[in-house]
C-alpha cells in the first residue's frame, strides 16, 4: 500500500476527531466535506492505471460526498435559522476520549482478522472501522437532527473506505452513491418539515411517541 | 417476461407522477397491481427463471417472496381506492408514486441474485416507505418518519458493511470477490470463517433492523402506529418479508461456509428475544395500532426462530412468511377502518367497534384469532410446525419458551382486541361520517379467505414452491 494512501487515511482519522470535537455545526459540515474530498482522491493511490472507471469514481465521489451533500446540509442550516452550536448529550471530552478508545480497538481488531498480505500493511481496515465507530458516536450522542445526519455520513464514509479494498469488484459503486445521495435528500426534506412544525431541529422535541 | 415485473411498476411510478388527476391515480395503482399479480402468476406457473443474467434470476425463494408481495400489494391497492377517496382532501401524487416505486423495488429484491443489487433495492424500499409513512403530514408522523429514516439508514449501512466483508472473504478464499449467491453457496467451503462470521453478524443486525427484530425494533411501534393502515400492511407484510429474504440469502451462504451452527444459534436468540419483547409490550397495550406493531415484532421472531431450529423448521418458517403477510393485511386494513371511524386508536376512545363497524370489526377479530394461531387459519399450521420442528430437534427448552410466549401474547393481545370490538360505542358528535363501502371491506375479506385457505388446504403448487425454497436453505 503506497504511503500516500496511508497519509490520507491518517488525515481521515484526524477529521473524525475534528468532527466530534467541534462545537460548531458549520465546522462539522466542513469536516464532513473534507472527508468526502479525501475519499474522492483516495482511489487514485489505490489503482495505478488511470481507467475511465477510476476517473468516474473519483469525480462522482468527490462531487457527491465532498460538494453536493455538504452544500445541501449548509443550505438546510441556513434555511432553518438555528443556533449553530452542536449541543451534545455527552460532553466533548468524553466523546473524544471514546473516539480515541474506538480507534485503538479498531487497530487491535483489524490486526486479528485474516487479511491478505498487502492489506495487512496498510491502514484501510482499521481506518474504516474507526471511522464507522466515530460516525456511530456522532449519531448517538448529538441532539440536533443535522448532527445526526453528519454522524450518519461519517459512518457511511467508514464503509466506503472498506469498499475501496474491493476496488476491482465494486461494480455498483454508482448505485450505492446514488442511494446515499437520495437518502440525504429525503432526510433534508424531513429536516425542513421538522423545522417548520417544531420551530427547532432539536430531536428532544421528537418525543411524543413512547409507551 | 420476468423483466416486466420491474418495468411495469416503474413505468406506473412515472405515470402516477405525471398524471394530473388525483381521482384517477388510485385506479392507476390498482391497475398496475393487478397486472403485476397476473405477470407474477404467469412467471411462477411457467417456471420462467427470469432475465438472461446471472444477477437477476428467480429461484424458488425469489418466486415465493414475489408471490407474497404481489398478492398483498394487489389487496392493498384495491383497498387504497376506497381509502384515498375518503382522504380526498389530501393530494395523493407523492403517495401513489411511492406506492408503485415500492412495488418495483420489492420485486427487484425478489429477483436479485447479487448481494449488492439486493442491498440497493432494500435501501430504495426504505426511502419509498419513509415517504409513505409521512402521508398524514402531522407532528406525530414526522417524528415516526425521522426515527424510521435514521434507524433504518444505520441498519442498512451496517448491512452494506457486512456485504463488503463477505466480498473480502470471497476474495481471500475463492480468489475473486464474487457476491453472487449461487457462487458463494457453491464454493462456501472455501470462505474464511472469521470473515463469514463477522459478515453474518453485521448483515443480521442490518437486515434484522429492517425486519424489526428486538432489540432493533424501536422504529416499529412509532412507524406502524402513525402510518395509514394500508402502509402498515405493506410494511408488516411486504417490506419485512423482503428483509427476511435478504437474511435467508445470507443464512444460506453462512450455512454453506460451515457456519450453520453459529448462525442458527444467533437466530434462535434473536427469535426468542423478539417474542419476549413483543409479549412484554403487548400486555396492557392501550393503542391498537402499536399492538399490531408488536405483533409484527413477535412474528418476525417466529420466522427467524424457525430458521434457527433448522430442518423442518425452515419449511415452517417459509410457510409462516406467507401466512404472516396475508394475516397482517387483514389486521392492518381492518384496524385502519376502525381508526378512521373512531378517529382514535386508543382504547379510551374506541369501544364497541362491532356495533358501529360490524364487518371491519369482525374481520379485525378474525385476524386476531388467525395471527395468534387458532384453527382453522393458516398461522395455526405454521406456528404448530415450528413447535413440532423444535420438538423433533430435541430443543425442549426452546419449545417450552415458545409455547409460553405464544400463550402470554394470546392473552395480552386478546384483552386489547376484545376491548376494541366489544361494548357500546361512544356517542359520535359529528354523526356517522365513515361508512363501510365494498372497497374498504372486500379486499380484507379476500385476504382473510386466503388465510383460511392456507389453513385448510394448501394448493399443490404453493406446497411445491415452499418445499423447493426450503431445500435451497438445506431444509426439507
Amino acid at each position: 500500500m503506497p504511503p500516500i494512501a496511508d497519509s490520507i487515511l491518517i488525515l481521515l482519522l484526524l477529521t473524525n476527531f475534528f468532527i466530534l470535537g467541534t462545537a460548531n455545526l458549520r465546522s462539522a459540515i466542513h469536516g464532513v466535506a473534507l472527508q468526502g474530498l479525501l475519499l474522492g482522491v483516495l482511489p487514485l493511490f489505490v489503482e495505478s492505471h488511470p481507467t475511465l472507471r477510476l476517473v468516474a469514481l473519483v469525480v462522482a465521489t468527490a462531487a457527491i460526498k465532498g460538494v453536493l451533500i455538504p452544500t445541501l446540509l449548509m443550505k438546510a442550516l441556513r434555511d432553518v435559522h438555528i443556533r449553530h452550536e452542536v449541543e451534545p448529550y455527552l460532553g466533548f471530552i468524553a466523546t473524544l476520549f471514546l473516539c480515541a478508545i474506538g480507534t485503538a480497538l479498531a487497530l487491535l481488531f483489524a490486526d486479528r482478522l485474516p487479511l491478505s498480505a498487502i492489506d495487512r500493511t496498510g491502514l484501510f481496515v482499521p481506518a474504516s472501522l474507526a471511522t464507522l465507530f466515530s460516525g456511530f458516536l456522532g449519531l448517538t450522542t448529538r441532539r440536533k437532527a443535522i448532527s445526526q445526519v453528519t454522524g450518519y455520513l461519517v459512518l457511511e464514509n467508514g464503509i466506503y473506505v472498506f469498499g475501496l479494498l474491493l476496488y476491482q469488484s465494486m461494480v455498483v459503486e454508482v448505485g450505492v452513491l446514488l442511494d446515499l445521495f437520495v437518502g440525504i435528500f429525503v432526510m433534508g426534506i424531513v429536516l425542513n418539515h421538522i423545522q417548520r412544525e417544531f420551530s427547532s431541529l432539536d430531536t428532544e422535541r421528537l418525543s411524543r411517541l413512547r409507551e | 417476461m420476468a423483466s416486466y415485473l420491474i418495468i411495469v411498476p416503474l413505468a406506473g411510478t412515472l405515470a402516477a407522477f405525471l398524471l394530473p388527476w388525483d381521482r384517477l391515480r388510485p385506479w392507476l395503482v390498482a391497475a398496475v397491481a393487478a397486472t403485476h399479480l397476473v405477470l407474477a402468476a404467469m412467471t411462477i406457473a411457467s417456471g420462467d427463471a427470469g432475465l438472461d443474467s446471472e444477477w437477476l434470476r428467480f429461484d424458488a425463494l425469489g418466486r415465493l417472496v414475489l408471490l407474497i408481495i404481489s398478492t398483498l400489494f394487489c389487496i392493498c391497492a384495491l383497498y387504497c381506492i376506497g381509502y384515498l377517496r375518503l382522504r380526498a382532501e389530501r393530494p395523493n401524487r407523492v403517495f401513489c408514486t411511492a406506492l408503485l416505486f415500492f412495488l418495483g423495488m420489492t420485486s427487484l429484491v425478489a429477483l436479485a441474485q447479487h448481494l449488492t443489487i439486493l442491498w440497493v433495492a432494500m435501501e430504495a424500499t426504505t426511502l419509498a416507505t419513509a415517504v409513505l409513512l409521512y402521508f398524514n403530514q402531522n407532528r406525530r408522523s414526522l417524528e415516526a418518519t425521522w426515527k424510521y429514516l435514521m434507524i433504518g439508514s444505520v441498519g442498512i449501512a451496517l448491512a452494506l458493511l457486512g456485504t463488503l466483508f463477505l466480498a473480502y472473504g470471497a476474495r481471500l478464499g475463492i480468489g475473486e470477490p464474487t457476491l453472487l449467491f449461487p457462487d458463494l453457496v457453491r464454493r462456501g467451503a472455501q470462505l474464511p470463517a472469521p470473515w463469514v462470521r463477522t459478515a453474518f453478524v453485521f448483515l443480521l443486525v442490518g437486515y434484522g433492523t429492517k425486519m424489526g427484530l428486538a432489540p432493533l425494533h424501536t422504529w416499529k411501534p412509532d412507524a406502524y402506529g402513525e402510518a395509514p393502515g394500508v402502509v402498515g400492511a405493506l410494511l408488516a407484510g411486504g417490506m419485512t418479508t423482503c428483509a427476511f429474504l435478504a437474511l435467508l440469502r445470507v443464512y444460506g451462504i453462512a450455512a454453506a461456509a460451515g457456519q450453520g451452527v453459529f448462525a442458527r444459534g444467533l437466530l434462535v436468540v434473536f427469535g426468542l428475544l423478539s417474542m419476549a419483547t413483543a409479549a412484554a409490550f403487548m400486555v396492557g397495550q392501550r393503542d391498537f395500532k402499536r399492538l399490531l406493531a408488536y405483533s409484527s415484532v413477535e412474528h418476525m421472531g417466529i420466522l427467524v426462530l424457525g430458521i434457527g431450529i433448522g430442518g423442518a423448521g425452515i419449511f415452517a418458517a417459509l410457510l409462516h412468511t406467507v401466512n404472516n403477510a396475508l394475516t397482517k393485511g387483514v389486521l392492518f386494513l381492518a384496524a385502519g377502518n376502525i381508526h378512521r371511524a373512531f378517529k382514535s386508536k386508543r382504547l379510551e376512545d374506541v369501544t364497541g367497534a362491532l356495533r358501529r363497524l360490524p364487518v371491519s370489526a369482525g374481520l379485525f377479530l378474525a385476524g386476531f384469532f388467525a395471527i395468534t394461531g387458532s384453527p382453522p387459519f393458516g398461522p395455526f399450521v405454521s406456528e404448530l410446525s415450528v413447535l413440532t420442528a423444535a420438538m423433533d430437534h430435541r430443543r425442549y427448552i426452546v419449545a417450552a419458551l415458545y409455547l409460553i410466549l405464544l400463550a402470554v401474547i394470546f392473552i395480552g393481545m386478546g384483552s386489547t382486541v376484545l376491548a376494541v370490538v366489544q361494548g357500546v360505542p361512544p356517542e359520535d358528535p359529528e354523526g356517522r361520517t365513515f361508512r363501510e363501502s365494498p372497497f374498504k371491506t372486500l379486499p380484507i375479506i379476500a385476504s382473510l379467505a386466503l388465510v383460511v385457505m392456507m389453513g385448510v388446504w394448501i394448493p399443490e403448487w404453493i406446497s411445491t414452491l415452499l418445499h423447493d425454497a426450503a431445500r435451497l436453505l438445506g431444509g426439507s
